[in-house]
């Protein structure tokens, strides 16, 4: 009876949260080829997983299992949307705050100014089709979640993303751009460790910006970079080479030395030698030059010095000596390392010279208790060597002992017979 | 001058007794002789753990904040802490090995037979108090393996049918490892143990003296040969403790024993990690039960399994002597067999996998 009374009262909540039709769904799934592809993909699309579907862009009645009623105009039809009209579609609802809060809160809002903004959105009020709309990055009917791994726009496929327009050389050729980029990229620092999972690297997006890209303008070069190398960019600023690489002077900041796209791992052959990138302005033999060549000169000495002690305190580690007070402070000679390298980009040997003389100090004083371990190993092997010697002596008078006193057969008692 | 100080000694102590008891001692001479030396290996070992365990506590310091540095200080600072450290490490592990030989050999020579019951009782509760300053001094150094194992011990402790759960807090002083399980493992380790020890090592001896040295039931105890206890075969034990002493000095010089890195309870736990090889074999077995065996629980059943076991074994002089009271050679030695084959097998294994 209870169980009756209870169906009933529960039925019309469990009408209405059954999910609204969609016959554009049901309809394009149906068919075949191009139009039912759409239906396909909108499963994983993070719209669909919201609660929007077809209609939501495409305009149309999507309770209406009458073709000619579902996609009417009278209902809002629109049909496929012209690709400049793609951005004020998508900002339609992306754009107000008090939609988009009810879905996602934090979510920015501005991205459609900001692409008015882009070179993309630029171009594209200026009537270049060519450029990328929301669905060029984004994709479409399958979009999904910035966080989503398979997400086209997600940190990893990102700079993929931007390269099957940017790395097309045909699709480019109209802008006289180069088409290199992803290439360079591909072979940086930071893809590498984007690679490795670290999402934290930059990508395309980190310094052109997303929605809003453009290229860094020469003079805000290092201030991109700085938002990473926060440290390595103060000190840049207040460098002899700021003025001098600065946009005004027709420089382009951090890329003089380190490139853009292709940024490499930075070593002292930077400094000094034939692939030196000081080179390019200090003749050899200059001041300059030889101030280059002098850091390169205590970076390699410090490292060199570290490797050397990290070596001989390993060596004694593995004899089973305990060193790692010692190694602990191989790593605070590395710290001095890094604040060397780093003050290198004050380009004043004598910032660059105190972390260098701290570190080599460490590298003496860890090379030093090594050596000392080492010694103490050799003085235990020959301490036991002793030891062992007075003991076998020991053992040899015990047995002779044991000898004379059984010799004639004293300390036994026979079996009683 | 001597002679008087022995006298005025003997009148008040009765040392001459105490002579006269040694000088009637004898030791039966037979092909298994050689096995009574474990039972003399095992004192000295744990001597040498006496005496190191006390120079060690000079400079030891049971918290979670110092027991590691101290334990580095000894380590690095202290004039030969290294070597005591070693050999204390050392000579825990190789006095379990040797109290383990000892208990088989006691097995396979049957010599737990009557009226040697409480002998082996006690015998066997020594072992287990050993197996006990292993699990308790393993904590000690509060390094990061040692930390997680003994997680890994007491959480084994805690799955023990009824009484697991109170088991692991009392062991732990609380919910977790922590400071108040270190406080409780260091009193357990150098104040419970050994004194409970001493008792029993007292009270085991003594009991050896009293019913003499066993000879295994295959050779006639009377047609037996007897060497004097002193000076013959106690100048031998001293040649095998000296023996013993060169091994564990070697150890520690070329083999010092690690210290690994500080115990950080928020870090994760290591991979692989496994107790101490005594406790290889229950480990390795408790995994390879499957987590629910019909309506019992893999690891509780596991459990009580070992707790079976280990009773059925303490009673070993009651179901390994027949009712006129001579050992049941074949079955003792079959389950003694099957004991050691397990414990090697599984050992290796739990290191192996």
């Amino acid at each position: 009876m209870r169980l009756a009374a209870a169906v009933i009262l529960l039925a019309p909540a469990m009408l209405f949260s059954q999910p609204a039709k969609d016959t554009c769904v049901e309809c394009h799934t149906a068919m075949d080829g191009v139009i039912q592809k759409p239906a396909l993909l909108i499963k994983n699309d993070v719209h669909t997983a919201n609660g929007l579907s077809c209609a939501d862009c495409h305009g149309g009645d999507r309770t209406s299992g009458d073709p000619t009623v579902a996609m009417s105009k009278a209902k809002g039809f629109i049909g496929k949307p012209k690709r400049t009209a793609i951005p004020q579609l998508c900002a339609n609802c992306h754009s107000k705050p008090d939609f988009m809060r009810h879905f996602k809160p934090q979510q920015r809002v501005d991205q459609f100014e900001l692409y008015k903004t882009s070179i993309h959105g630029q171009r594209l009020a200026s009537g270049d089709e060519n450029v990328a709309v929301c669905i060029d990055c984004h994709s479409v009917h399958d979009i999904r979640a910035v966080k989503d791994p398979l997400a086209p726009v997600y940190p990893s496929r990102l700079p993929d993303t931007c390269g099957r327009c940017h790395a097309d050389s045909n699709r480019m050729a109209k802008y006289g751009i180069p088409t290199n980029q992803l290439d360079q990229y591909h072979s940086s620092v930071h893809w590498a460790a984007l690679k490795k999972g670290d999402l934290s690297a930059p990508n395309c997006a980190s310094c052109h910006g997303n929605h809003g890209a453009k290229p860094p303008e020469v003079a805000s070069v290092a201030a991109v970079c700085g938002n990473c190398h926060v440290l390595f960019a103060q000190l840049y600023a207040k460098s002899v080479h700021q003025p001098i690489f600065s946009g005004a002077s027709g420089g382009g900041g951090c890329i003089v030395c380190h490139s853009n796209h292709g940024i490499q791992q930075p070593s002292t052959a930077m400094l000094a030698g034939p692939k030196s990138v000081c080179s390019g302005c200090h003749e050899p033999g200059t001041p300059g030059a030889n101030t280059a060549a002098q850091m390169a000169q205590w970076i390699d000495g410090l490292g060199d010095a570290l490797r050397h002690s990290e070596a001989v305190l390993g060596e004694a580690d593995k004899a089973g000596m305990e060193v790692s007070e010692g190694q602990a402070r191989v790593e605070d000679g590395r710290e001095n390392l890094v604040k060397a390298r780093l003050a290198m980009h004050s380009f004043e040997p004598e910032e660059m010279h105190k972390p260098i003389e701290a570190g080599m100090a460490i590298a003496k004083e860890t090379l030093l208790a090594g050596q000392a371990a080492l010694r103490e190993k050799n003085v235990r092997r020959v301490g036991l060597a002793i030891s062992v010697f007075f003991i076998a002596i020991t053992i040899f008078a015990i047995w002779l002992v044991i000898r004379r006193l059984e010799a004639n057969g004293s300390g036994y008692l026979e079996p009683s017979k | 001058m001597a002679g008087k100080t022995i006298q005025w000694l003997d009148d008040r102590l009765g040392l001459s007794t105490i002579r006269e008891v040694a000088g009637h001692k004898t030791v039966p001479v037979h092909s298994a002789t050689r096995w009574y030396y474990f039972g003399g290996i095992t004192l000295f070992l744990f001597g040498v753990q006496v005496v190191t365990g006390i120079l060690l506590m000079f400079y030891y310091r049971p918290t979670v904040a110092e027991g590691f540095d101290s334990v580095r200080f000894i380590m690095t600072r202290v004039e030969f802490g290294w070597l005591i450290r070693s050999i204390h490490s050392w000579s825990a592990n190789l006095l379990i090995f040797v109290a383990f030989v000892h208990m088989f050999s006691v097995v396979f020579t049957h010599a737990y037979r009557p009226p040697r019951e409480i002998t082996w009782a006690t015998g066997i509760i020594l072992l287990g108090l050993m197996l006990g300053f292993g699990f308790s001094g393993y904590l000690l150094p509060w390094n990061q393996i040692s930390y997680f194992a003994t997680k890994v011990g007491t959480d084994v402790a805690g799955s023990a049918p009824v009484v697991g759960a109170a088991i692991a807090r009392i062991l732990r002083g609380g919910e977790d490892v922590g400071a108040a399980t270190l406080t409780r493992f260091f009193a357990l380790h150098v104040i419970v143990l050994p004194l409970t020890t001493a008792a029993l090592v007292g009270a085991h001896i003594l009991l050896v003296q009293k019913n003499g040295m066993s000879t295994p039931p295959w050779i006639a105890a009377s047609g037996v040969r007897q060497m004097k206890f002193f000076p013959n075969f106690f100048l031998r034990e001293a040649m095998v403790w000296y023996g013993a002493l060169a091994v564990l000095g070697a150890l520690a010089a070329i083999f010092p024993w690690e210290l690994g890195v500080k115990a950080d309870p928020f870090a994760s736990a290591p991979k692989g990690i496994r107790p101490e090889w005594y406790f290889l074999a229950q480990f390795f077995t408790l995994k390879l039960i499957p987590s629910h065996v019909w309506i019992f629980e893999g690891e509780l059943l596991g459990i009580a399994g070992f707790g079976a076991l280990a009773a059925s074994w303490a009673l070993l002089p009651v179901w390994g002597v027949n009712r006129a009271g001579e050992a049941r050679q074949r079955l003792v030695t079959g389950a003694g067999i099957f004991l050691v084959a397990y414990l090697a097998v599984f050992t290796v294994l739990g290191y192996v996998k």
